[in-house]
């Protein structure tokens, strides 16, 4: 069992995501409670926590054999706020100097942790900022989706904690993902553009197949809350996709299949992700490989350097991952009257 | 009364038996001789890494250009929704994709062979192949329900030579017939296809029309025919011997594992390689075409001896 905490495939050379998992330190905490222990989070540990540098599961109680957490908070939709106020706590206390980043998720999330590396990579846990799904409603630089889960930085935390203390912060709404995006904005901390060097986002509010093939009805409220223009099809996604939301348990194996498991055999893939800052030596390919790519490919090169932006048929300027992308704010709609239920 | 019933009975009865003898005396298949140029294995493995390093750099390279794959896609137009997606997904991975319908519909290309009977439409469509391959020497006969990773049955068959006859794919066995089964995807080398091409014109051993009472399914009387030629059946499988093709969907085979495998559902699955899938719905291929061509961890590269690229005009892989 390598560091990354799954089996690796003969043949895979997983140096980049081993660095990786020294250099970008992630704890996952993840939402549950006693009723779901089974259910669902059961099928979160048994996949993708284990590629978490620490993982907490949170519920109302604790269970000392699945292991959970208490909280000491109720269960229900109301309690969300409360629960994550205290695992943030949580984490920050008994964990604060063992990671750089603190990912929350539900149990029904289904997150590519070497992703998340990578697309922290080029940023610093000194900085105050977060990523996640970003919307734009009721919060002025908007705020982070719940369910697609968001990653605060070591910064970030300390001042939600602080802000707690200082009576900055207080349990505003039970609308969980909101009230965080108030707090962050009060305490100064940014709301990071998390989509890849293609524009593509990579934490999701929904499972792959609604992205990738169902057309949201013009008046579904997903349309007017995403912050960034919404792309319907293949451009929903990226191939480094970091996070999918009412994820059940069939498919948190069928997506761990696909993601660590099934691959075409030698394919050459169309995006080809700029290597982080100071880690390109070991993404590039060896030269011994690199000139036999060169032989079969008749010249292409298979060195992936630092700074290349894009992927082939990427023609898009060359974006810096720490380049915030200046987009022209959304005419204001003005929000509606009372703020929609959230499916949990 | 009761008298000519028993005697219709008793004629209906010996009618019965009569025509159950005819017909199990005409599909009686007799044995093949066995040459010793045939080859009795009963699986394919795909190569290991050790295999491949045995090969120079210019032969995995002619080797790269010649494993060219025809595939051959059997659809009808009450599968349109199938048939286009397999026209927008897996089939652009092919050297060459041709479509064989049974009646042309308006809303998509096809070679239209117009013929009712599914085996006698198959039959048509192995020679339509077999007439226009060209440089191509490997087929992939498939189903419009069936996806299949074109990339990893190039992997499967790069080191076997398609001079020599290969039928691969999920073998299943009826009495004493093994057969590859259809909706799981055909692999059928040059030699197997040239074979079979030359015995269809024997109206004895291989019938254009099908034999007996009952009618055999398509990949029955295809198993049949190539017996004849020396060819058999063999189950395509990876250098751990795990299937490579499949009749069932993705969600389906993770489910079963899940029941089977609780403690080890992902190992205990699928082949990393696998090359069929099949029973999936429209939305359910455009998801695999991500899992399989898109998605993936950052930081795990794997330096395979040969390279395949993207398809040009195409934005979902």
């Amino acid at each position: 069992m390598c560091p990354g905490g799954s089996p690796v495939q003969s043949g895979e050379d997983s140096r980049m995501a081993d660095e990786l998992y020294k250099k970008v330190r992630i704890l996952c905490w993840v939402m549950t409670g006693p009723n779901n222990l089974e259910k669902k989070a059961k099928h979160v540990k048994a996949t993708w926590s284990r590629h978490c540098n620490i993982v907490v599961f949170m519920s109302s109680v604790d269970d000392p054999d699945f292991p959970t957490v208490g909280l000491g908070t109720k269960e229900g939709r109301d309690q969300l706020y409360w629960k994550t106020i205290r695992a943030y706590h949580y984490a920050y206390e008994h964990h604060g100097h063992e990671a750089d980043w603190f990912l929350k998720a539900d149990d029904d999330t289904y997150v590519i942790v070497d992703n998340l590396r990578w697309v922290l990579a080029n940023r610093t846990p000194d900085e105050p900022i977060y990523f996640g799904r970003r919307f734009k409603p009721y919060a002025k630089q908007g705020y982070m989706s719940g369910g697609a889960g968001y990653v605060l930085s070591k910064e970030a935390l300390r001042r939600f904690v602080e802000g707690f203390k200082n009576k900055v912060c207080t349990h505003t709404t039970s609308v969980e993902d909101l009230a965080m995006g108030q707090c962050m904005e009060k305490v100064g901390v940014k709301a990071g553009d998390s989509r890849d060097t293609a524009h593509r986002e990579t934490f999701h509010p929904f499972v792959p197949e609604q992205h990738l093939t169902t057309k949201f009805p013009k008046s579904f409220w997903y349309w007017s809350y995403c912050y960034y223009p919404i792309s319907e099809g293949p451009n929903c996604c990226s191939d480094l996709s970091v996070s999918f939301h009412y994820v059940d348990a069939t498919l948190m194996y069928v997506l761990e299949y696909y993601t660590y498991h099934l691959r075409a055999f030698g394919y050459r893939h169309r995006y080809q992700p700029p290597s982080p800052k100071n880690y390109e030596i070991l993404d590039s390919v060896d030269s011994q490989d690199a000139s036999e790519a060169d032989a079969k490919e008749g010249g292409i090169k298979e060195m992936a350097s630092e700074g290349k932006g894009g992927g082939e048929g990427e023609h898009l300027p060359k974006l810096d991952k720490g380049q915030e992308v200046n987009l022209p704010p959304f005419a204001e709609k003005g929000p509606p009257a009372v703020p929609p239920e959230k499916r949990r | 009364m009761l008298s000519e019933g028993s005697s219709f009975m008793k004629g209906m009865i010996m009618g019965g038996l009569f025509c159950l003898v005819l017909s199990l005396l005409g599909s009686f298949t007799p044995g093949t001789e066995s040459n010793s140029e045939d080859h009795h294995h009963h699986h394919v493995k795909a190569p290991s890494k050790d295999e491949l390093k045995r090969f120079t750099d210019s032969e995995m390279e002619e080797i790269r250009q010649q494993v060219q794959v025809y595939c051959i896609i059997m659809v009808q137009p009450k599968f349109l929704v199938y048939w286009a997606t397999a026209k927008d997904t897996w089939s652009k991975h092919c050297d060459r994709a041709v479509f064989y319908t049974s009646e042309s519909s308006k809303a998509l290309e096809a070679v239209d062979l117009n013929e009712k009977d599914e085996w006698a439409r198959l039959r048509k469509a192995l020679k339509h192949a077999y007439d226009n391959a060209g440089d191509l020497r490997w087929f992939f006969l498939a189903q419009p329900t069936t996806f299949a990773i074109i990339e990893n049955l190039k992997y499967l068959v790069l080191a076997k030579d398609p001079s020599e006859p290969f039928y691969i794919g999920h073998t299943l066995k009826s009495g004493e017939l093994e057969f590859v089964e259809y909706e799981s995807g055909i692999v059928l080398s040059y030699e197997a296809l040239k074979r079979l091409v030359h015995v269809f014109r024997d109206e004895e051993k291989c019938p254009e029309r099908g034999r007996s009472l009952w009618k055999l399914s398509e990949e029955k009387q295809l198993a049949i025919c190539l017996k004849y030629t020396g060819v058999f059946a063999e189950n395509g499988e990876d250098a751990q011997g795990k299937g490579l093709f499949s009749s069932k969907g993705v969600d389906s085979l993770i489910s079963d594992s899940m029941k089977n495998n609780p403690t080890n559902v992902v190992e205990g699955c699928c082949s990393d390689v696998a090359v069929t899938f099949s029973g999936m719905s429209p939305s359910q291929m455009q998801v695999m075409m991500f899992g399989v061509y898109r998605l993936r961890p950052y930081g795990h590269n794997f330096h395979d001896s040969l390279v395949f690229k993207p398809p040009q005009d195409s934005d979902n892989d």
